[in-house]
């Protein structure tokens, strides 16, 4: 009987091993198929032109000068809005709040609005940003919109990282005669920055990616000049990227995936620099 | 403490730009300013040529053109925050008394035309041509044509597949306007997508599929798709740069629009650049896989504007 039942519990295991290992390659084999195929189409337009031109009606002239740097401004103002308030936020909630029913309530609320659709925020983020504090079509107005967009993902990810903190280091600080701010500022947020920042790039990267907000709020598609305000139109690179791939002409679509090979090299830095700053923080604080 | 320095550094000195960000537009060698257009992505490549363009002979006069399609368009348009809606339609009663609830007046110009192409299979060699009665038989709610063999019954009985733009898009509300008609309703079980391409994609893939959209998307994929000659009376005609141009092709092609806010117009930069569009819109919509107006039509337009004639015109 038990050995029939271990020969049993074997084959499982090993038929368990071999699905995982499927289901992981298949999902890595798709995303292969992707790259590759956006890159071959392509790659051949990828010059320095393309990144110093705008817009343009002939492909060949198509750059993403206007695209790129709207996206930068925009992510820019978006970390500086979400960044400070999505980690004290956390701060708050996680040192400092009083575990009652109102806090409960805000937290079920963040978690509510991580999976609110995008373009829910475009709705609002047309209805205040553009139409209530007048921001217009801005860089100003896109990145408010989108900070509200990542918000509760970084909230929750900076959340998660400071709970981890073990309670010992806290106590310990204490023993000293650490203030609670002393305590946060010179333990538990250096130690859970790694967590902190992973959760902030992820966040910055959906915001690079997303456009369904951008389109509702109005930034544009045509735009032939480079940002100079936070007040200017902008336009962003997913945007930009949508309107080559439905136009009619083949070329077009080749511009386009040279410039869904910029969007994926930008993701890419983020994510390297991601990396490399949690690999120096773990090493220093390190238990 | 270094970043929050950062931090408090960027945002005085965004405000700071913000305050300086003057409006000096009034410089008369070197135009300035903005003109802000959207509305119809139908109408997008015409407008975006033209900016492209007027962007050489002004570079300092900033022209955004945005695709909120033509409905979204007016919404805008209607209360005043664009100075030029691109329309692929007329504008609706609905948006008119928007219009004029917020006081917003509209010179409507038509700049190019396009012509609805009816589109088949590659290797679809039953069909010849199809008369606008067959088409509305095909396409109205409650079609009882399942199969190719119950339109004409020499041909295949074969489940006809249809494909089409969605139903936000000018190209839809143009389509059932001029084969269905206004009060009907359109059958509803057809692939829609606002993606022209994948409707291209469609038909390609589908021998006997069905499906329609703007010119400019036929003239580009003639290696993948065919065309149907449209028989609107007059015996089946071709829709072609000429055809579509001289009106032969109909009822299926169609006049695409600016509305332009009388009120900035009165803007130098807005007056200007209108005026560019009118000037060279025709030749640059061919460039761009659309039909150019005849030359007298131009004419007319160009007058009407110079006149600031307000409402509809047809």
């Amino acid at each position: 009987m038990i050995k029939n039942n271990l020969k049993n519990r074997k084959k499982i295991d090993s038929i368990f091993k071999v699905a995982s290992k499927i289901i992981t390659w298949s999902s890595l084999v798709v995303l292969a198929v992707l790259l590759y195929h956006v890159s071959i189409t392509g790659i051949s337009k990828l010059s320095l032109d393309f990144l110093n031109n705008f817009p343009s009606r002939f492909p060949h002239k198509a750059g993403i000068k206007s695209a790129l740097s709207g996206s930068i401004w925009m992510l820019t103002f978006v970390t500086l809005i979400s960044v400070p308030i999505g980690v004290l936020s956390a701060i708050y909630l996680e040192e400092y709040s009083k575990k009652n029913r109102i806090t409960r309530f805000v937290e079920i609320n963040i978690a509510n609005l991580a999976g609110v659709p995008s373009i829910v925020y475009g709705i609002l983020g047309l209805a205040i940003f553009v139409r209530f504090f007048q921001l217009d079509r801005s860089v100003l107005a896109g990145s408010f919109t989108m900070s509200l967009l990542i918000l509760p993902v970084i909230i929750i990810s900076s959340r998660e990282a400071i709970r981890a903190v073990p309670k010992s280091i806290r106590l310990g600080a204490y023993a000293v005669g650490a203030t609670k701010y002393q305590t946060i500022r010179h333990h538990v947020i250096p130690i859970a920055l790694p967590g902190i920042l992973t959760g902030v790039i992820l966040s910055m990267s959906r915001a690079i990616g997303e456009t369904a907000p951008l389109i509702m709020i109005g930034a544009l598609t045509y735009v032939a000049f480079v940002p100079e305000t936070v007040m200017d139109p902008f336009t962003t690179l997913p945007i930009q990227v949508f309107n080559w791939a439905s136009r009619p002409q083949a070329a077009f679509h080749e511009v386009a995936a040279a410039g869904i090979i910029i969007l994926l090299i930008v993701l890419l830095f983020m994510n390297a620099i991601a990396i490399f700053l949690r690999n120096y923080s773990n090493k220093k604080y390190d238990f | 403490m270094n970043k929050f320095k950062i931090i408090t550094t960027t945002l005085v000195l965004s405000l700071v730009l913000f305050s300086c960000k003057s409006s000096d537009n009034s410089t008369a060698d070197m135009l300035s300013g903005t003109v802000k257009v959207d509305g119809s992505s139908t109408v997008f490549p015409v407008t975006e040529a033209v900016a492209e363009e007027f962007g050489k002979i002004h570079p300092k006069v900033r022209v955004t053109v945005g695709i909120s399609g033509t409905g979204g368009g007016f919404k805008k348009f209607c209360i005043g925050e664009i100075d030029i809606n691109d329309a692929s339609r007329h504008i609706k009663p609905k948006e008119v008394k928007k219009a004029k609830e917020n006081n917003v007046k509209y010179i409507e110009l038509p700049v190019a035309y396009d012509g609805l192409s009816i589109v088949i299979n590659k290797n679809n060699d039953f069909i010849d041509y199809l008369t606008v009665d067959e088409l509305n038989a095909i396409w109205k709610a409650g079609s009882t044509m399942k199969m190719w063999s119950d339109v004409r019954s020499d041909w295949p009985n074969r489940r006809i597949k249809l494909y089409g733009p969605g139903t936000d898009s000018g190209t839809f509300d143009y389509f059932k306007e001029a084969i269905i008609g206004k009060k009907n309703n359109i059958r509803s079980d057809f692939t829609k997508s606002e993606d022209d391409n994948v409707l291209v994609t469609g038909v390609s893939g589908d021998k006997y599929s069905l499906g329609f959209f703007g010119y400019a998307y036929y003239a580009e994929n003639k290696d993948k798709i065919n065309v149907v000659p449209i028989d609107g009376g007059n015996g089946p005609v071709v829709p072609s740069g000429k055809t579509i141009n001289d009106g032969s092709y109909t009822p299926l092609s169609r006049p695409i629009f600016i509305y332009v806010n009388p009120e900035s117009a009165k803007r130098p930069e807005v007056d200007e650049f209108v005026k560019f569009y009118l000037e060279n819109g025709d030749e640059l919509a061919n460039e761009v896989g659309y039909v150019g107006m005849p030359n007298k039509v131009t004419k007319k337009v160009i007058e009407r504007y110079t006149k600031r004639l307000t409402g509809s015109w047809f």
